[in-house]
């Protein structure tokens, strides 16, 4: 459990990013293989999926705090939803990694909690507005540079980044942890996130 | 609608990481089924993790997991099980979709709860710490003026209200920190309904903490 040592927990964290092996599909392949699992349900597609997908998933789930036996069955369970509901994945509103990424949240926040996390759907809003006209495509372009742009924040944002998705930390743990007030928390991350939206922009 | 008040950057990121407190997420699914700006910046942060994810370095998976699931992929999908502490459904177009998983009523016999005259709430159980609770507030009522501990979201669902801030209606989010006083009259003809969540323990005053805090001793 990294429960103990903030500090150490973040170094690690930075220090365990690793860049993808090169020989490996680029993040719009893997877009296209999920797409392709979600037109026909084609076992050799779900284990080249799982191939690159699996391990990270429950890479995630461990970085959360959850022990390896718990993380290993949230991961096979995800990867079976991954099979199940791969006919929903629109890959013109994000890439594969990030419609995995909420899968696996999903499925490590019910386990944690309980409780069903809130999720918001596309089909059931209010105010009706045509979303898949915009941006198609933005979202696959942009998550093929993000790694490299996180890289580039200054430590003590990227820090804040890295304690929310890696360790689940909410603002008020992530001050206490860091001794420092709620709003630098709040204004660190949103520093980070101003930063990230225009490298996008630039990209 | 037209929405004026929305997410802050930092709440949207936390939804998106997944370290929200349970009811803040509530209200944030909830505005996000209301508003598509802050959707495509939910997506945005989203697209964060997906990035995060793809840079972890790989784990060790089980020898038997792609061979276990390769066998399951064809079992029928049983039927999902009826959890005890999830409540029922019940349709009421007026309300956030997201709702619907946590509040078992319609608008219309919610079993409110009276706090003084003209204030009313209903507390919707959420797992983890903090509040998540349905106010409705009657018009002209003028709550006391007070400041946050920690995160507090307010999810305007019916009727309006005022502050120091601006005018709140249908959709609009207040999303404060502790670093916000701020007074809200509701300005609206009909009652205000609102959903607030806070991610802190009880122990300081929120909304209404002052006129809440001796009727239910937190
Ligand atoms: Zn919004």
């Amino acid at each position: 459990m990294n429960h103990e040592q903030p500090d150490e927990t973040v170094n690690n964290v930075v220090a365990l990013k690793t860049a993808d092996a090169p020989e490996s599909a680029s993040a719009n392949d893997w877009s296209g293989l999920l797409a392709a699992l979600g037109a026909k349900q084609d076992k050799q597609l779900f284990v080249s999926l799982f191939g690159h997908f699996a391990p990270r998933v429950k890479a995630y789930i461990l970085r959360l705090g959850l022990v390896e036996s718990v993380a290993e069955e949230l991961m096979q369970e995800t990867m079976l939803l991954m099979w199940r509901k791969a006919h929903m994945y629109k890959p013109e509103k994000a890439a594969a990694s990030t419609w995995i990424f909420t899968l696996a949240r999903n499925q490590s926040i019910d386990w944690m909690r309980k409780q069903k996390y809130p999720e918001y759907s596309f089909d059931e809003t209010f105010d009706q507005v045509d979303e898949t006209a915009e941006d198609a495509g933005e979202q696959l372009v942009v998550s093929g540079h993000l790694g490299a742009i996180i890289d580039t924040l200054p430590e003590n944002q990227a820090q804040v980044i890295y304690m929310s998705f890696y360790e689940g930390r909410a603002h008020g743990e992530i001050a206490e942890r860091l001794g420092i007030p709620l709003g630098s928390v709040k204004s660190r991350i949103r520093l980070a996130c101003e930063k990230i939206k225009a490298a996008w922009r630039d990209v | 609608m037209s929405i004026r008040h929305h997410l802050d950057e930092a709440t949207l990121l936390s939804y998106a990481a997944g370290s929200l407190s349970q009811g803040m997420a509530l209200v944030v699914a909830c505005h996000l089924s209301m508003c598509s700006q802050c959707r495509k910046r939910a997506a945005e942060q989203e697209a964060v993790g997906g990035s995060l994810l793809e840079d972890l370095a790989p784990a060790e998976v089980s020898a038997h997991a792609l061979d276990n699931l390769l066998s399951a992929l064809d079992a029928p999908v049983s039927a999902p099980e009826e959890k005890p502490d999830e409540c029922r459904r019940v349709k009421d177009s007026r309300l956030p979709a997201p709702l619907g998983d946590y509040l078992p009523y319609t608008l219309d016999d919610v079993p409110w709860k009276k706090l003084v005259a003209g204030i009313s709430y209903y507390d919707i159980e959420c797992q983890t710490g903090g509040v998540s609770r349905l106010m409705r507030i009657a018009p002209g009522k003028n709550l006391l003026p007070h400041t946050h501990k920690g995160n507090e979201l307010t999810l305007v669902l019916q009727g309006s209200f005022c502050d120091e801030i601006g005018r709140f209606a249908r959709g609009d989010v207040a999303d404060l920190d502790d670093q916000v006083e701020h007074q809200p009259l509701v300005d609206s003809n009909t009652d205000c309904i609102c959903l607030i969540a806070t991610d802190a323990p009880l122990k300081f005053t929120t909304l209404l903490g002052r006129l809440v805090q001796p009727v239910t001793g937190f």
